[in-house]
């Protein structure tokens, strides 16, 4: 059992957790941070992606202990006194969903490609968020959206 | 949540009574229509039909529609599209309506959300029930201004006089008022032509709580005081328990291992804790000899169960495949496959002065209920099952197991529980789409007209097993098999594989036949709708244009089932080095009557698709001795953004038909379509699902 602070969305939490436990966990079961998703807990799916650091991260496949000195963004700390960031705004304006369940994986992921490549092709899409399952079949609303994003991103909107 | 407003309120409540609670207004029941079962699974647990109330829509006095239902939404948007529905009866603001869904204390019973039933049967009672309420509002205008009721027009959520100088609105209408109205009668719906609301392309309600990340998912409920369970399993299927130590765990602090019969759960304070305690339970197991992968066709041959019966029968199929000039005899196969919701099965249960209330993702509430009851010998009021908006289904969540695991755990510990299955869980203990095997003999004279067609399906299913094109002599029969794996409902059920082994032996025929698939197709087909999206597709795809080459194929099937036309063309890359498969571009023609919501069908319709590549291509379970092998997304593999071809989608809209359900269907053209495709171009005709398990590579 550890005790340590993790950054979440601009604020600190204290934790006490055993070394083992992921980062999904504890958002999920210890903050109530829900908006972050389990789906298949081996890091195959994309659904509990988070930004360290403004890195796209399985928060299922890395201890909780270990993002102590992380700067950790989840999809609850996306929106900003009411406004939407560009990528959310697209998934909204592509109905980017179906049952919504992958969509703050999608989210996190396509936000930490845009950060990096503002411009992204088509491929460089598809390679980012290939490790982001949705099983309703979205992808290619989930593509146009961030397309979308990417030149609301270019256009200053962010 | 709209639901936890209102207090338990149970369908068989009097009316005014129900009024009264929910503070007057006005309340519109619909009495009971006749509803349709279908197959789930072997399991079929039929219930009787409601007796009281089907669906009813209450109006505040602020104006507020509440429309209640026990369909569910599960992704495929019918929240949404029901409400467009209602909204262009009542004559309301789409945003005025709100959809109280899937709660057994609030809404009336409902057989459950599959089977594509929710749209040619929930949706037009929903709307006959807004039509008495438009109705029922504009002989109350009428009789506050002593005019006739027929020369009033509702609109926009009021009621105006003829000249247009007077108006009330509904809120006015309702308020202080208790107005019940019971309907019966078949009142005439307001024809597609004249729809303003249906019709259009209607965003998701809530989508914003989808991208916020605010959105309860069954499996993120919390209640307070909430304890986290996880429950042990046998080693294999048909294990049974030799022996158990489960000292280690009871050791652990905060967990308390509870055995009640056969079960045996673990109880924690936190997930974590509840999945290392389970972990730390010795138990041995004896496990009998069991079927595996290899023979399985055979097996379900040879080990038939039920009655075989003729699913239709035409003339003599031995007299006309004697006589034909070109016949041919294949057989196809298909593997189990699993639904892999992203969302496992999760329950959370509380139990309170004998009421248990569970919250969980299913798509039959009231069947959850019903095996709730059952479990703890409780009434149906002493059982509310809530289906918070979830992380879809694809037929695969009928059933309750995570709910009477949460339930068992709750009443042992005395403290809400929340039950999430793990993901290996879910693909080992949930249920599969059926594997099976089709025989078919098919038999046409030389200038293409088909004379024969006999097609056993063995375990799979009958749905869609009938043939649409115009045959004389036909046989055609299901024949249920001993599954050796628990198998169920899967979006389209069998419709699946009886067109692709339907699909791939015409394009069989075409090939012996040396015709064009597609003249082929036409020439048999007489079905005006099933021709219509044929040709849409075949257009849309530029058919013919170019030619099948060694590196390049192009595939095409069509078929009906539930009410809806598809038609899908398939174009595939094939590297003749390495024999591996990619599809390019796929264009699927769709229609299903009057469209509701473009858009949601659209998505509907495409994500089907993409769904299907999986089962088309590479999705399989592997099994030996009762246990599954790949009960893991790095071993199950199903279709990401790599895999998704370009996708066309032509909808038609067939405002004069009305509108069937299309959650389904559209799954079941990809498969032939990739299989004729990859045969145009390699001249290899694979007659197995998946087609190409391993890393898409074409093996004959």
């Amino acid at each position: 059992m550890s005790k340590f602070l993790l950054h979440i969305n601009g604020k600190s939490y204290p934790i006490e957790a055993q070394d083992d436990e992921s980062l999904l966990s504890v958002l999920r079961n210890h903050l109530s941070l829900t908006g972050t998703k389990y789906g298949c807990g081996e890091g195959q799916c994309g659904a509990c992606t988070v930004l360290m650091d403004g890195a796209a991260t399985r928060s299922c496949q890395i201890p909780a202990a270990a993002a102590a000195d992380a700067k950790i963004m989840t999809i609850e700390g996306l929106e900003q006194s009411g406004r939407l960031t560009p990528v959310q705004e697209a998934f909204l304006q592509e109905g980017a969903f179906q049952c919504g369940y992958c969509t703050s994986g999608m989210i996190m992921a396509a936000s930490a490609l845009l950060h990096d490549n503002h411009a992204p092709t088509d491929e460089q899409i598809v390679t980012a968020m290939n490790g982001n399952v949705c099983r309703c079949g979205t992808y290619p609303r989930i593509l146009a959206a961030i397309r979308r994003a990417s030149s609301a991103s270019a256009g200053g909107a962010r | 949540m709209i639901t936890r407003e209102f207090q338990s309120l149970h369908s068989d409540v009097n009316r005014r009574d129900f009024l009264k609670v929910l503070g007057g207004g006005l309340l519109v029941c619909l009495s009971p229509v006749p509803t349709i079962a279908q197959e789930s699974g072997r399991a079929a647990n039929r219930h009787e039909l409601p007796t009281e109330i089907s669906a009813w829509i209450h109006i505040d006095a602020d104006g507020q529609v509440r429309v209640f239902t026990g369909k569910v939404e599960v992704g495929q948007n019918i929240r949404t599209s029901l409400a467009q529905a209602v909204a262009e009866e009542l004559r309301v603001p789409f945003e005025s309506i709100t959809m109280v869904m899937g709660d057994t204390d609030l809404v009336p019973w409902d057989m459950g959300t599959f089977g594509s039933r929710t749209t040619p049967t929930m949706s037009p009672q929903l709307r006959k029930m807004a039509i008495a309420a438009r109705e029922l509002l504009v002989e109350t205008a009428a009789r506050r201004w002593n005019v006739d009721a027929s020369k009033l027009i509702a609109g926009s959520g009021k009621v105006t006089s003829p000249d247009g100088k007077k108006f009330i609105t509904y809120a006015n209408l309702t308020r202080g008022e208790d107005l019940v109205k019971s309907v019966s009668g078949n009142p005439t719906l307001t024809p597609a032509t004249e729809w303003k609301v249906a019709g259009t392309a209607m965003p998701k309600v809530s989508g914003r709580d989808f991208v916020t990340g605010k959105h309860e998912f069954p499996s993120d409920l919390a209640r307070p005081g909430m304890l986290f369970g996880s429950v042990l399993r046998p080693e294999s299927y048909n294990a049974k328990l030799d022996s158990m130590d489960t000292s280690a765990a009871e050791k652990m602090p905060g967990v308390r291992v509870v055995r009640d019969g056969d079960f045996t759960g673990v109880v924690a304070d936190s997930a974590f804790v509840a999945h290392q305690a389970l972990g730390a339970i010795k138990a041995k197991w004896s496990s009998p000899t069991q079927p595996s992968n290899q023979g399985l066709f055979d097996y379900l041959k040879a080990n038939l169960e039920g009655k075989s019966d003729a699913e239709h029968q035409s003339g003599s199929v031995i007299d006309s495949f004697a006589s034909a000039d070109v016949k041919l005899e294949s057989r196809y196969t298909i593997e189990y496959i699993a639904h892999t919701p992203l969302e496992p099965r999760a329950a959370v249960a509380e139990w309170n002065d004998g009421k248990l209330t569970v919250w969980t993702g299913t798509q039959r509430p009231f069947g959850v209920q019903e095996e709730l009851m059952q479990a703890f010998k409780l009434s149906p009021k002493q059982v509310r099952v809530i289906q918070p908006d979830m992380g879809s289904g694809y037929g695969g969540k009928h059933t309750g197991e995570a709910a009477i695991e949460a339930a068992r755990l709750a009443r042992a510990t005395g403290k809400p529980v929340k039950v999430v299955w793990t993901r290996e869980e879910e693909f080992t203990w949930a249920y599969f789409r059926p594997a099976g095997l089709v025989e078919v003999k098919s038999a046409a004279h030389r200038d293409g007209i088909l004379v024969s067609w006999e097609f056993h399906n063995y375990n799979s299913g009958p749905a869609a097993i009938g043939t649409p094109y115009e045959v004389p002599n036909q046989l055609i029969q299901f024949h249920p098999s001993k599954s050796p794996l628990r198998q169920g409902s899967y979006r389209g059920l069998a419709a699946t594989f009886n067109h692709f082994a339907r699909e791939c032996q015409m394009d069989e025929m075409a090939h012996a036949l040396k015709m064009d698939p597609l003249a082929f197709r036409l020439k048999n087909i007489s079905d005006q709708r099933l021709k219509a999206v044929v040709q849409a597709a075949a257009e849309k795809f530029g058919w013919g244009a170019s030619k099948s080459s060694l590196e390049r194929g192009f595939g095409i099937a069509c078929g009906t089932d539930k009410g809806g036309y598809v038609a899908t063309c398939a174009e595939v890359a094939i590297d003749p080095s390495t024999q591996k498969v990619k599809v390019l571009r796929a264009v699927q023609a769709w229609e299903c009557g009057a469209i509701i919501n473009p858009d949601g069908l659209r998505n509907q319709v495409q994500g089907a698709l993409v769904q299907g590549l999986g089962g088309a291509l590479f999705e399989r379970i592997l099994f030996s001795n009762g246990r599954i092998e790949n009960p893991r997304l790095s071993k199950y593999r199903v279709p990401r953004f790599s895999d998704t071809p370009q996708i066309d989608v032509v909808l038609i809209d067939r405002k004069d038909l009305p509108s069937a359900g299309a959650g389904e269907t559209g799954i079941v053209g990809i498969a032939p379509a990739i299989g004729n495709a990859i045969f145009a171009a390699s001249g290899t005709r694979l007659r197995h699902m998946p087609l190409t398990p391993e890393d898409n590579v074409i093996k004959s």
